[in-house]
């Protein structure tokens, strides 16, 4: 019983892991501030599937292992991962029927908070506040959004993962 | 989209949600403030750092691999250029290297007339620049060196051509650097040319430092070359840093517009080496003006 949760997880963290390679791969400058934030999109897919599994505490250690690897303040990514989960587990019954367009819809609203949060964060820490581009990982995270979850319901349904 | 199977236990109220989601902003933000306040939470980094360092090799490979099979894949003709063209470099390094030994017996002759310290050799280490991103917005980098190689916070960073950065964590086996062009990061320099002491701070462009803090009569000229000042005790005093570009004086303002461009060239480093100084002491007896 153990082994077979055990098993179960292992896709979704799996995706996790390939989330956070996407994230520290090397892009140029350009293409940088346009990166999506993988894993905020991976924290609001499975948490939208499966909130009992995957909410706020996964999302908790995913944000500060981020927070580690980017150099931010630990906590940062931490509390706004937390917030994203936190938002999608009580949106998640609404968000499961949603048809493709309007998901992504609310997933963009989700993406601003989670990119304010860190605005925000940022400048009470005192590290300086940079421009406009700021925002475009909202937007291309949005865009990206039905790729990753027709990717990720792929592997969910082959893998039976939980 | 609805899960097939599970899905009655997978939905539904979470209990106590909101008290967990508060209790770990709580967490975050004690977290973030001792994190800010202090490096209190050294070893967290350190710990989880170790656990990314796998993930940031896998991500390097493929930039390492292209560079090991355009290596050995260059021609044999590639080769021989390249070896023309380091025997050159090497004859007049050499030259040149005769002249600083002069140089360097009569500096210390000439320090022991003044009865000052004199000056040490910096040990140095060469480290690699590893192909990953670390924060679009800080112009930082990874190196392939960590505590284990005997980095520390803080150390410098040079490249052939001049200062390059200082080591903002020191992990295990990686550690990340801070660029000097990052707006974070202010650096002691002086005028080589008349020693007049300044500070060179970043501006966010890879390519361009500014000098906030020079008052508008101040003697400095376009192409003053700026080296390290050894103030400050992080960098050794004496590295080439950057060449002043532009000069812009507002008559009205208490100081100049100074911009200078770095002496080593920032968006292209793909070695380093850090500095393990002796010579943070060295501040002290620079006290001749």
């Amino acid at each position: 019983m153990i082994r077979d949760r055990a098993s179960r997880r292992m896709p979704v963290i799996a995706s996790f892991i390939f989330g956070l390679m996407l994230t520290i791969m090397p892009l140029p400058d350009a293409a940088a501030v346009f990166r999506p934030d993988w894993l905020a999109l991976l924290v609001i897919f499975w948490t939208m599937q499966l909130p009992r599994t995957w909410s706020v505490g996964a999302a908790w250690i995913v944000g500060i292992v981020l927070d580690v690897s980017q150099g931010t303040l630990i906590g940062q990514h931490a509390l706004a991962l937390c917030c994203v989960a936190f938002v999608t587990v009580r949106l998640h019954l609404l968000m499961r029927v949603f048809p493709v367009p309007q998901l992504t819809a609310t997933v963009f609203p989700i993406l601003a908070i989670y990119q304010f949060l860190l605005f925000w964060i940022n400048g009470v820490a005192g590290v300086g506040a940079p421009s406009v581009v700021y925002w475009g990982p909202v937007v291309s995270g949005t865009l990206m959004w039905p790729v990753v979850m027709i990717a990720l319901s792929g592997l969910r349904y082959r893998t039976r993962s939980g | 989209m609805v899960a097939s199977r599970g899905s009655s236990s997978n939905s539904g109220r979470i209990p106590a949600l909101g008290l967990r989601v508060l209790g770990l902003i709580f967490i975050s933000i004690l977290l973030m403030y001792f994190d800010n306040r202090d490096n209190h939470l050294n070893t967290v980094r350190k710990s989880v750092g170790a656990a990314v360092y796998p993930l940031r090799v896998i991500v390097d490979a493929p930039v390492r691999f292209w560079g090991w099979l355009g290596e050995t894949t260059a021609s044999r003709n590639d080769f021989q250029l390249e070896l023309a063209r380091l025997r050159a470099e090497r004859l007049l390094t050499n030259a040149r290297l005769q002249k600083f030994n002069a140089l360097e017996a009569e500096n210390v002759r000439l320090r022991a007339l003044l009865d000052a310290r004199t000056q040490v050799r910096d040990k140095a280490r060469v480290a690699e620049i590893m192909s990953v991103d670390a924060n679009p917005y800080n112009h930082g980098l990874v190196i392939d060196v960590g505590t284990q190689d005997g980095v520390f916070d803080g150390q410098a960073l040079v490249d052939v051509d001049g200062v390059v950065g200082q080591v903002i964590e020191a992990g295990l086996m990686t550690s990340q650097a801070m660029l000097i062009s990052d707006t974070d990061h202010a650096l002691p320099v002086e005028i080589n040319r008349n020693g007049l002491r300044t500070i060179v701070v970043g501006s966010g462009k890879i390519d361009q430092l500014e000098l906030p803090f020079v008052v508008n009569n101040a003697d400095i000229r376009v192409g003053d070359l700026l080296i390290t000042s050894g103030l400050g005790g992080a960098f050794p005093a004496g590295y080439p840093v950057a060449v002043v570009a532009t000069i812009t004086r507002i008559p009205q303002e208490p100081y100049a517009h100074v911009t200078a461009t770095p002496a080593a060239s920032l968006g292209q480093v793909r070695e380093v080496m850090l500095i393990f100084s002796t010579g943070a002491h060295e501040s002290d007896i620079t006290a001749d003006d």
